[in-house]
């Protein structure tokens, strides 16, 4: 069976470049792409919703 | 599922002014999913806040929302609880803004034991007026005005606020995100003054003097010293040398200025 893929919306007008998302990303799903977080590797989240929690920029959504 | 912040966050106000990796977003939206699991109306819910960086907070808020002189958060918050004691009263400030300016009406406000919330963000320095050093900022760190290190020992803002008279204090860290607003949750929810301080950080004035490579070396700082009261208590003093607790740390029961203060008037009449 296929596994449902969440999406991660990244607001770029609200992200600093923190690099906390990235970081804190236990499976390593986020990188930065020039000064703004950018979704690489969806295929490897988990749900965790630890980029979402620690963003301090209110700039990741996820939904599952 | 995605927590809608949207609906508590003031249309347009977004992005805010806070530096890149400072934890005071972190905190704002602990206290938005605090207030979201109390259940407190917008339109009884008071968030006073003093000036610096923490105390831009309440801008950014969709609720009755007052920004006061410095240091004064926990006067007119008085105010406010006094003309509405139904009211929901939310205190927020740094640690400049609550301990040094505000010292005196921080720890009477303790000491009345009102009922209302001071959220204190303890970044360990003056972050919005340039570096200055704070009473919280660690013996020998350096800020902009000890560019030497810092002579003078830190607050502890917990212990003040317990000696001072507080009935429910607790610590946080921005690094424990998910504690937060369990902590939060439990501060709103006491009957008497609480004192929540969560140890931030402020990679812009406080980490760049003091050697941290960056904002995640400084997350990671928060990780390393913070330890859980429980877990504490089977550790010896030589381990818990330069640790931090964090966890509900005081709590107790004892009149409030509010209800009393009703009593003051019904004896008048």
């Amino acid at each position: 069976m296929e596994k449902k893929l969440p999406t991660i919306e990244i607001i770029e007008k609200y992200c600093k470049g923190c690099h906390i998302c990235v970081e804190f990303c236990p499976t390593k799903v986020l990188e930065m792409k020039g000064f703004v977080a950018s979704v690489k590797n969806l295929e490897a989240c988990i749900k965790c919703m630890q980029c979402e929690l620690r963003c301090p920029d209110f700039a990741i959504k996820v939904s599952a | 599922m995605a927590f809608d912040y949207d609906k508590y966050i003031r249309p347009g106000k977004l992005p805010h002014i806070w530096c890149p990796g400072c934890g005071h977003g972190i905190v704002m939206k602990g206290l938005i999913r605090a207030i979201d699991t109390c259940g407190l109306e917008k339109n009884n819910t008071a968030i006073v806040s003093g000036i610096g960086c923490a105390s831009r907070l309440p801008g950014y808020l969709d609720f009755c929302t007052l920004h006061t002189a410095h240091g004064r958060a926990a006067a007119f918050a008085t105010g406010v609880k006094m003309a509405k004691p139904e009211m929901n009263v939310i205190l927020v400030g740094g640690d400049g803004d609550g301990t040094a300016i505000g010292g005196n009406h921080f720890i009477h406000a303790c000491r009345r034991n009102i009922d209302m919330t001071y959220i204190i963000m303890n970044n360990n320095i003056y972050g919005m007026t340039g570096g200055q050093f704070s009473p919280c900022t660690p013996t020998g760190a350096k800020a902009s005005t000890t560019p030497y290190g810092n002579p003078d020992p830190a607050f502890d803002i917990a212990k003040l606020a317990i000696g001072a008279g507080a009935t429910f204090v607790a610590r946080g860290t921005a690094y424990h995100a998910t504690q937060i607003d369990k902590l939060i949750t439990e501060a709103i929810q006491h009957k008497g003054f609480s004192v929540v301080e969560i140890l931030d950080d402020c990679p812009t004035t406080y980490g760049r003097r003091n050697k941290f490579k960056s904002v995640i070396e400084m997350m990671n700082r928060l990780k390393d010293v913070a330890v859980p009261v429980k877990a504490a208590e089977k550790m010896t003093a030589e381990q818990l040398q330069g640790k931090i607790l964090t966890g509900v740390l005081y709590k107790e029961e004892r009149p409030n200025y509010t209800d009393e203060y009703a009593k003051v008037i019904a004896r008048a009449k």
